[in-house]
């Protein structure tokens, strides 16, 4: 009987050795320490666990009604032992799970620059990361990699063991950019600015989707990330360039209406302030950016002038609409001219957080400030998601 | 809708004739059995002429037993609409492979599983578990009623407004498409302009004034109303899990009502508040919606908690195992709930330390919540086991949930939670501890305290048919899931293109199945036990040799519940009452002063679902119109005086004499 039932569970263990179990064995490095931190975490669970369904079982079996030979002690209700071990044996595990969850939150922050290639090759100080933004538009994915000037949609790559940093934001609604074979997935907010470190290690091509539901697209909001070699991410560079598309504010308008299942395109000249145009919320021209907003307010505002600076909306991501008994949506007309608007645009965000890790005594990576933080123009506030 | 005549669009709102899915087969062949159901139900109630005793005995009764018994039946029949849009998931998802598109549209799809989690959370687990703590929590503490009886009756008919809107939305207009939570930018105006978020914000509005005031009801009935003798630290279990629930319950819905009116005031008046123009702040709708949304699934499996230790004290035949430390672990519970919010969004971005902070809290509920699993334990240690179903239930948990735990702890560690957020684990996750926490809990409360409500058991044959094929069913609809998750698939996928993992979506759809199967055990089983009643009949009032003091008086109780009010001596009241030799008295009865029936509960939720209907459909002058009445049937209520009646002494003595007799026959 019991070889049956072994016989029974093969096909189920065929099945399971088939699977490709992303999560637990990607190709980068951050998601390999986030699929061993898993590992460790159950394990360290399953000490207290696996006793706990045993006895279970146990006491179950062994005090049965029929079984007259057991102990029967109506009134045992207390034991200051027992509860001493009950309440500090989960408080053990917690106590070093707290602890790994503490070092690994840290390390492991999608804001934190890497300072690792793998386990094995720390990273080395000159490498010159590649740099992504990511824009979650209505349902496909925009990349544009601002120091070689192309975009793509719905297609990413990166070479192998160079780190990779995202800049990721979105058009509409809230999404989650996510790669399980590289790393963990964060938020694409719209007006908002989330980060992402990561790279891989194996050459191969990989499943990227929006992890958060978006609507009605949303299944379909898929794209492929290939890791290559460097001289085959060269390659891929060359065929993007080759492929002669340009995108521009008008494109991305045309590119950002809702559409499903969008096949891959390719842009040899992107933009240069696009990405901060659609983070700013002002790819259409003449809306204010939210960052020139907020440099004014952050001066005292337009005062009574800044009430009535609104000009009624024509189109917005799908449609002019408005609330019932709101006012006629209408949007801020900037009043900069478009080439200083520009300039506010290139200046990057302040960094996340440029302080040291506190608390765990853990190294952060030398960390050179960007050039570009030190001039005036990038003290305007970028909107950073949460407390971080 | 602007194309239609203005005097149209004066009197129906934004209601046309293509409001109606009459172009959806599956919802039309839906509308038609509903219909006919419906129909039958309605001739059947006309033919035996049961209005007026429906409407006199149950609809205006403002005893909680009643009241409990109409959550259950709301709760039942909502069970089985919301069973049933998960099927149809399972369905879409193990046939959406291979560049098929499955039989469902986006449009379906994304309402289905929207609704599927507004209507088993607010619409199942809340009225099951408040139609328990209802049914039992007065019995337990020595009372007659609850302290506020007609707003008890009151909160029952707004949940049940709350389910009107949500079902009336599968045939009229549609429902939110934006998942449970309804998180903006996507539910606000810009991108939802049609009914189905307003449907949401209004069934939930509704349905949260019914659940805020039960929460206020139970706390009060709790601190004020319990019998001579019963101190805080003699409550039973259950009761003490209930007033952490309904504590919880105060505390956090009105968060929810606040979250739910700055998300109208967007959509109907233009604000800005979660919107992504000026200044708008969608992370804020989520920060705030989670402060009420975790403390929510506390407020579901406290009492639960409660019904296992009752359970697994009286079928063990044994004091429950550290009763101040599962008092205390409850507590603790309780307050941890509030600082863990943040963990549903750790990939928001938030700084290291704060998601650290927030992991860890998490974590730290794992102490008390592992110490009562210990307590249960040790309860069964020396004990006598009768393995009766609400013990298999126990067990059945026991198994389950410290399954459904660990993922959870797992999930509260920051950097497993970039990877597995939003995925079909956390899906595996959160059914593991609500099917394998709350709703088993539910069962093992429903066949415990049947035979208290009807005065007969449920027939045990087909009840074990159900618990199996609950039992199997779940592990086989939801570990294909966490597999899946782990394979990097995320949740509310319509189409799928990676053709290996259709075979774990059947897997789970068979899965499905057999849930599906279990629910119709066991409503065969209240069939079968209804036809068996004789059979299964007990006329002790005690049929499990239970420990506290609803097993005191009758099967069913007297509308008064208690001739003479019970002294409580000890924890287990009734258990020390029989082992002391507790002699029933059976002379000096007096009259019993008890509250009136009153219509004002229905009308008042009758009259705001109409609101919410006008409102939700742009139909002014209904609002207006309903809203008045409102004002004016409450107001109005405040001035009927006659709102209680005396049960005179020989009544009680006939009724107390026949049980006397019963009890004789019984010997």
């Amino acid at each position: 009987m019991r070889r049956f039932r072994i016989a029974a569970l093969l096909p189920l263990i065929s099945i399971l050795g088939g699977c490709n179990f992303v999560v637990l064995k990607p190709s980068g490095d951050i998601a390999s320490q986030q699929g061993d931190l898993i590992l460790v975490s159950t394990l360290l669970m399953l000490i207290i666990i696996v006793p706990v369904m045993a006895l279970t079982i146990l006491f179950a079996w062994r005090y049965r009604h029929s079984n007259t030979a057991a102990t029967y002690d109506p009134d045992w209700h207390h034991s200051t032992r027992l509860e001493l071990v009950i309440w500090s044996a989960p408080l053990a595990i917690i106590i070093c799970l707290g602890a790994v969850t503490w070092m690994a939150t840290h390390l492991l922050d999608p804001y934190r620059p890497l300072d690792r290639i793998d386990a094995s090759r720390p990273i080395v100080p000159d490498a010159q990361p590649i740099e992504v933004n990511v824009v979650a538009l209505d349902w496909k994915w925009l990349f544009i990699y601002p120091q070689l000037g192309i975009a793509t949609v719905n297609e990413l790559a990166a070479p192998i063991d160079r780190p990779i940093n995202f800049r990721i934001t979105s058009s509409a609604v809230m999404n989650s950019f996510y790669v399980p074979a590289l790393a963990g997935q964060i938020y694409a907010m719209p007006g908002m600015e989330t980060k992402l470190h990561a790279v891989i290690n194996t050459p191969g091509t990989y499943r990227g989707f929006s992890a958060n539901y978006s609507g009605a697209g949303f299944s379909g909001m898929r794209f492929a990330f290939h890791g290559m070699a460097r001289a085959d991410f060269d390659k891929w560079v060359a065929t993007v360039r080759a492929s002669g598309g340009e995108l521009d504010r008008q494109g991305y308008l045309a590119l950002e209406r809702p559409s499903e299942n969008e096949p891959v395109r390719h842009y040899a000249r992107v933009d240069a302030h696009l990405f901060g145009a659609i983070l700013n919320m002002c790819v259409e021209p003449g809306k204010m950016c939210m960052n020139e907003r907020m440099a004014l307010d952050a001066k005292g505002g337009m005062g009574l002038a800044g009430i009535n600076n609104l000009l009624p909306l024509t189109y917005d991501k799908q449609a002019r609409r408005g609330a019932v008994f709101g006012a006629t949506p209408a949007f801020l007309p900037s009043v900069c001219s478009i080439e200083e608007a520009n300039r506010n645009l290139t200046a990057s965000a302040p960094p996340a957080a440029a302080e040291p890790v506190q608390g765990a005594g853990l190294p952060r990576p030398a960390r050179k400030q960007p050039r570009d933080a030190q001039q005036g123009l990038s003290t305007l506030p970028v909107r950073q998601p949460s407390n971080s | 809708m602007s194309e239609g005549s203005p005097a149209l669009h004066a009197i129906f709102g934004r209601l046309t004739l293509e409001s109606f899915p009459i172009h959806e087969p599956i919802l039309v062949v839906t509308f038609a059995v509903v219909a006919l159901g419906g129909l039958a139900l309605f001739a059947a109630v006309t033919r035996y002429g049961l209005w007026g005793y429906l409407w006199r005995e149950w609809f205006t009764s403002v005893d909680h037993k009643r009241i409990g018994i109409m959550y259950m039946v709301l709760g039942l029949v909502m069970l089985i609409r919301g069973v049933s849009d998960a099927v149809m998931m399972r369905l879409q998802q193990a046939m959406a492979f291979n560049g098929s598109e499955g039989y469902l549209n986006a449009h379906h799809y994304d309402q289905l599983f929207t609704v599927h989690g507004v209507i088993m959370i607010f619409f199942v687990a809340m009225p099951l578990v408040t139609g328990l703590m209802n049914y039992v929590v007065p019995l337990q503490i020595g009372a007659r009623d609850v302290s506020f009886p007609f707003l008890n009756n009151f909160s029952f008919w707004m949940t049940v407004g709350g389910a009107v809107l949500v079902m009336m939305s599968l045939f009229v207009g549609e429902f939110a498409r934006t998942g449970w939570l309804a998180y903006p930018p996507l539910s606000g105006i810009g991108y939802s302009p049609d009914v189905g978020v307003d449907y949401y914000i209004w069934a939930l509005q509704v349905a949260g004034v019914g659940t805020t005031l039960s929460g206020v009801n139970l706390i009060c009935t709790i601190i004020k109303m319990r019998a001579p003798g019963m101190t805080m630290m003699r409550l039973p279990v259950f009761t003490w899990t209930s007033l952490c629930t309904n504590v919880l319950i105060v505390a956090s819905f009105p968060v929810l009502t606040v979250v739910l009116a700055l998300l109208s005031a967007d959509r109907y008046l233009g604000t800005n508040f979660f919107t992504n123009d000026f200044g708008g702040n969608p992370m804020m709708y989520v920060n705030l919606i989670w402060i009420w949304g975790h403390p929510e699934v506390y407020i579901l499996i406290l009492p639960a908690f409660g019904i296992f230790s009752e359970v697994a004290s009286t079928f063990s035949g044994k004091r429950l195992f550290g009763y101040t430390s599962m008092v205390y672990a409850t507590v603790v519970i309780t307050v941890l709930s509030y600082l863990v919010w943040l963990h549903h969004f750790f990939t928001m971005g938030s700084g290291a330390s704060v998601n650290s902070f927030f992991g860890i809290t998490t974590m730290i509920i794992s102490i008390p919540t592992g110490a009562k699993i210990f307590n249960w334990l040790f309860t069964m240690y020396r004990g006598r086991i009768r393995f009766e179903l609400p013990m298999m239930w126990t067990l059945a948990f026991m198994l389950t949930f410290v399954v459904g735990g660990m993922t959870g702890v797992l999930l509260a560690v920051p950097p497993a939670d970039f990877v597995l957020h939003n995925s079909l684990f956390l899906v595996a996750h959160f059914h593991n501890v609500i099917i394998g926490g709350v709703l088993f809990g539910l069962f093992a409360g429903i066949t415990y305290w049947f035979p208290k409500a009807f005065g007969f058991r449920l027939d045990p044959t087909w009840g074990k048919i159900s618990f199996w094929c609950w039992v199997v069913g779940f592990w086989l609809a939801f570990m294909p899931l966490y597999i899946l998750g782990l394979m990097g698939v995320t949740r509310r996928m319509r189409v799928f293109d990676d053709p290996s993992l259709q075979i774990w979506f059947v897997i789970a759809g068979l899965g499905a199945a057999l849930i599906v199967a279990g629910i119709a055990a066991f409503l065969v089983q209240i069939y079968v036990s209804i036809r068996r009643r004789e059979a299964l009949r007990d006329l002790t009032g005690d049929p499990w040799h239970g420990r506290t003091l609803e097993w005191a008086t009758s099967s069913p109780p007297p509308a008064y519940n208690f001739a003479f009010t019970p002294v409580a001596h000890d924890g287990d009241a009734w258990w020390d009452m029989k082992a002391r030799g507790y002699e029933r008295p059976l002379t000096g009865y007096r009259a019993i002063h008890m509250p009136r029936n009153t219509g004002a509960g229905i009308v008042l939720a009758g009259i705001s679902v109409a609101l919410g209907f006008a409102l939700i459909w742009y139909i002014w002058w209904l609002a207006a119109l309903s809203f008045a009445a409102l004002l004016t049937v409450a107001i109005g209520h405040t001035f009927n005086y006659h709102r209680s009646f005396h049960i005179s002494a020989d009544e009680v003595v006939r009724v107390e004499d026949a049980r006397t007799r019963q009890l004789a026959v019984q010997g």
